[in-house]
């Protein structure tokens, strides 16, 4: 994989947190989980304990791939898990942190269909056992101009669509997250068409930068994060990273994607990081950086030029 | 001790503009002490904006309060709450000037006049503006009292360019601005039906004072 040095960046590489000194973090946290339970709360903290048990057998020999590395400064933890867009849970940024209590990311099965030759049904635990799970430091720009760097934990998408075998009628891969109103107490009211569907033109797809994340920061994700299976696409506005996914579907037609349907000349299909093209309502050009106060630049592609190819001979500003 | 009249309206509005001023506390000890959560300049912006908008519709709702629950001091309360919805409505102006536009005039006025939500938001801000000087009880004097209820007209104006301001810039939650523009047309409602109730000669006459 190659990927450039990038001169736009504002960290030093001692600003980068290494990767021993967050991940020192779960074993205070797994520590505290089993010192819970010899207080006798056992039963409240039990599913914690195991979760903890699942992510630490299954992230313990993840690697992080380096060849993703940006200079740039991680989100601190704290930002990342209590800023979110999650309408499921609510409109507010606290929302999703605040009234995600009632989710259960476990047990979860996901469904694999459409035009390929292995669909599959399956528990989440038997989808990820196969897959080689690495840690790859992304930049993540949303549509409303701020912007975050996250550590993930995940596998490229493009290993579980060639398992998959998509047929030649396959053009697209679509998404679906779930719906519970019960779990997801957003979902009451409709802001969105529930459920929420994203979708990707193959080749999006099968591009290695695309992730299927389950981890952030070394731990299992979290709740409002879009647990327990999400979409990382970074060069691609936020909204397209699908959370708590329960179906992947390979269509031979452009799928319908969420804020596409709620607002057609808002929110294009692509919705690629441009700072040329601006929401019809707001600039495009910077971002707030969380952590930061000022704006700075946004870079086409949020600074992922490699994915340029899959775009040429389009005109952007009208496949926004 | 027996205070007068005077003295005791100079303690009610007092108190409601020290409570007025406690956001405005907690939002730079918030900023001080780095608690204003993962993205300060939004919390700044939305509580300043909030609070220019919602005092705003309180100040409005002085006169038809005096009529429904014929407490006839409440009209005594609009100015200053008026101009405590000016003073978070600059505020408000000032956070998007220094930390979205960086202090760039040019760039702001280039932001005002291409994007309709802030066009709007500009707008009220600016109509506030003449509201706010012939406040002082020696303009209103000098306007004269039919001339300066002219003018003031104006602020139902800022108020549908404050809730517009609000309703273009959600995404798709339109609850909250919802909820302000109803409140707005229920006060709007309200003088409405105790103008067509009254005759015709007295309509002109203040409300006692």
């Amino acid at each position: 994989m190659l990927l450039k040095t990038r001169d736009t960046s504002h960290a030093t590489e001692q600003e980068v947190t290494p990767k021993e000194l967050y991940l020192s973090r779960r074993e205070i946290m797994a520590g505290l989980a089993q010192s819970a339970i010899v207080a006798g709360t056992a039963s409240l903290t039990l599913p914690l304990m195991t979760d903890h048990a699942y992510a630490a057998k299954t992230f313990d020999r993840v690697g992080h791939n380096a060849a993703f590395d940006i200079k740039e400064k991680l989100t601190p933890l704290k930002d990342v898990t209590s800023y979110n867009n999650f309408y499921e849970f609510g409109t507010d940024k606290e929302d999703p942190s605040r009234l995600s209590a009632a989710f259960r990311p476990k047990p979860w099965k996901l469904v694999i269909d459409g035009e390929c030759e292995k669909p599959a049904s399956l528990e989440l635990e038997d989808f990820i056992k196969p897959q080689k799970l690495e840690e790859r430091i992304y930049r993540l720009r949303c549509v409303e101009a701020w912007s975050m760097v996250i550590p993930w934990i995940g596998f490229p998408l493009a290993d579980v669509i060639k398992a998959a075998k998509p047929n030649s009628r396959a053009k697209y891969v679509a998404f679906t997250t779930l719906q519970n109103p019960e779990q997801m107490p957003g979902q009451k009211r409709p802001i969105l068409d529930w459920p929420y569907r994203e979708g990707l033109r193959l080749d999006e797809a099968l591009h290695p930068l695309t992730l299927l994340a389950v981890g952030l920061y070394g731990e299992l994700l979290p709740s409002q994060n879009g647990a327990p299976l999400r979409l990382v696409v970074p060069w691609k506005y936020g909204f397209k990273s699908i959370k708590s996914i329960v179906k992947i579907t390979f269509t031979s037609s452009q799928p319908q994607t969420s804020w596409n349907m709620m607002a057609p000349e808002e929110y294009g299909f692509y919705s690629n990081v441009n700072p040329k093209v601006d929401h019809p309502r707001w600039s495009q050009a910077k971002e707030r950086r969380i952590g930061e106060l000022f704006k700075r630049e946004t870079l086409m592609f949020n600074g992922y030029d490699q994915v340029a190819s899959l775009y040429q001979g389009m005109n952007l500003k009208k496949d926004y | 001790m027996r205070l007068s009249i005077k003295q005791k309206l100079l303690i009610t509005k007092s108190s409601l503009f020290v409570g007025l001023m406690i956001p405005l506390c907690t939002l730079v000890v918030g900023f001080i002490t780095s608690d204003l959560g993962a993205n300060p300049v939004e919390k700044m912006t939305h509580v300043t904006g909030d609070l220019a908008l919602r005092i705003l519709l309180l100040s409005l709702a002085m006169t038809p309060l005096q009529h429904l629950l014929r407490w006839r001091k409440a009209i005594l309360y609009r100015r200053l709450l008026g101009l405590m919805a000016f003073f978070y409505a600059i505020l408000h102006f000032i956070v998007y000037l220094v930390f979205d536009q960086e202090l760039s005039f040019l760039e702001t006025f280039a932001d005002v006049k291409k994007r309709p939500y802030i066009t709007a938001g500009f707008a009220a801000l600016i109509l506030m503006v003449p509201l706010a000087i012939t406040s002082t009880d020696r303009l209103i004097k000098r306007m004269g009292i039919k001339n300066w209820q002219r003018l003031h007209k104006s602020v139902y104006l800022v108020a549908v360019l404050a809730i517009t301001h609000f309703w273009w810039l959600v995404k798709a939650d339109t609850k909250e601005p919802l909820i302000y523009a109803l409140i707005f047309v229920t006060l709007m409602l309200l003088r409405l039906a105790r103008l067509r109730g009254r005759p015709f000669m007295k309509r002109a006459k203040m409300p006692p004072q």
